[in-house]
């Protein structure tokens, strides 16, 4: 499905603004852990797959979607999921 | 943050192990980056047999030096040479291959990286400091979920008979993503 994580060639985002590899942590704050472990381990019971999680991902409001960080997106697998398994 | 609520539940229900979250974060944080995948690299530098089965199926190869898991299943390495510089992104997600770089940074996760990369390859790699000639084809590869994609960068030159450790210091993530060159013998301190 389309929708606005299909960003390739999108035009107006403006520079990368990359950080430097060498200042770069892995997590930018404590919960962004605790949202990468959680989304992990609960993958781990099998509930779902990637196909699923990421379908999960791309349904997110596309306003939701292009302001949310990485991590802020990530759990949309559980939060969304989770009521109907 | 509705992460510690999930989290709290979660583990309160008996699904989740506290203790499990913190290994996997802390497997992330140490053990899995991009360390592994400047190991492939110097290897295949010295070793043209393993360089081989490394472009013909880079799955195994990778696997044989214990390089496996989660969003690596199904890997691809690419070459770069004088006349061809590979670029990898996922214009969908982030796809990328987990273990030999580890998580990805959030340069390569952004809107901007995700967007221009295919449509002004070129003007991405000035913004990261690399400026091509016109004769120097750039290849793009979007991953996805099921295909992640490594650079093979060029060996710097004056590096003959260098050790594969003193080799893979050579190697940062970003080369391996494609957005820079190996770096040359002098801008790096040589472990002994």
């Amino acid at each position: 499905m389309n929708g606005a994580h299909d960003l390739g060639g999108m035009h107006g985002f403006g520079r990368i603004n990359a950080e430097p590899e060498g200042e770069e942590p892995v997590f930018h704050a404590d919960w962004e852990k605790h949202v990468f472990g959680l989304v992990r381990a609960v993958g781990a019971l099998g509930k779902w797959n990637s196909d699923v999680s990421r379908h999960a991902r791309e349904r997110q409001h596309p306003l939701d979607y292009l302001q949310h960080s990485y991590y802020l997106r990530f759990p949309s697998t559980p939060c969304n999921l989770a009521p109907s398994k | 943050l509705r992460v510690k609520a999930l989290e709290s539940l979660l583990v309160e229900k008996g699904l989740v192990d506290p203790a499990a979250i913190d290994l996997l974060i802390d497997a992330y944080e140490t053990k899995i980056g991009p360390r592994n995948g400047a190991r492939v690299v110097a290897h295949a530098w010295v070793d043209p047999d393993f360089k081989a089965w490394l472009l013909r199926d880079a799955t195994a190869a990778i696997a044989s030096l214990g390089y496996t898991g989660r969003e690596g299943e199904h890997l691809k390495v690419v070459e770069n040479t004088p006349q061809v510089q590979n670029l990898v992104v996922c214009t969908l997600c982030s796809c990328y291959p987990w273990p030999v770089l580890g998580l990805p940074p959030v340069w390569y996760k952004s809107a901007p990286y995700r967007a221009r990369a295919v449509a002004d390859p070129r003007g991405v790699l000035k913004e990261f400091g690399l400026e091509l000639g016109n004769d120097v084809e750039i290849r793009v590869w979007d991953s996805t979920s099921e295909m992640r994609y490594l650079v093979l960068p060029e060996r710097p030159a004056r590096t003959e008979g260098w050790s594969e450790a003193q080799l893979a210091a050579l190697v940062t993530r970003n080369a391996m993503i494609g957005v820079e060159r190996a770096k040359s013998p002098r801008e790096v301190v040589q472990p002994s």
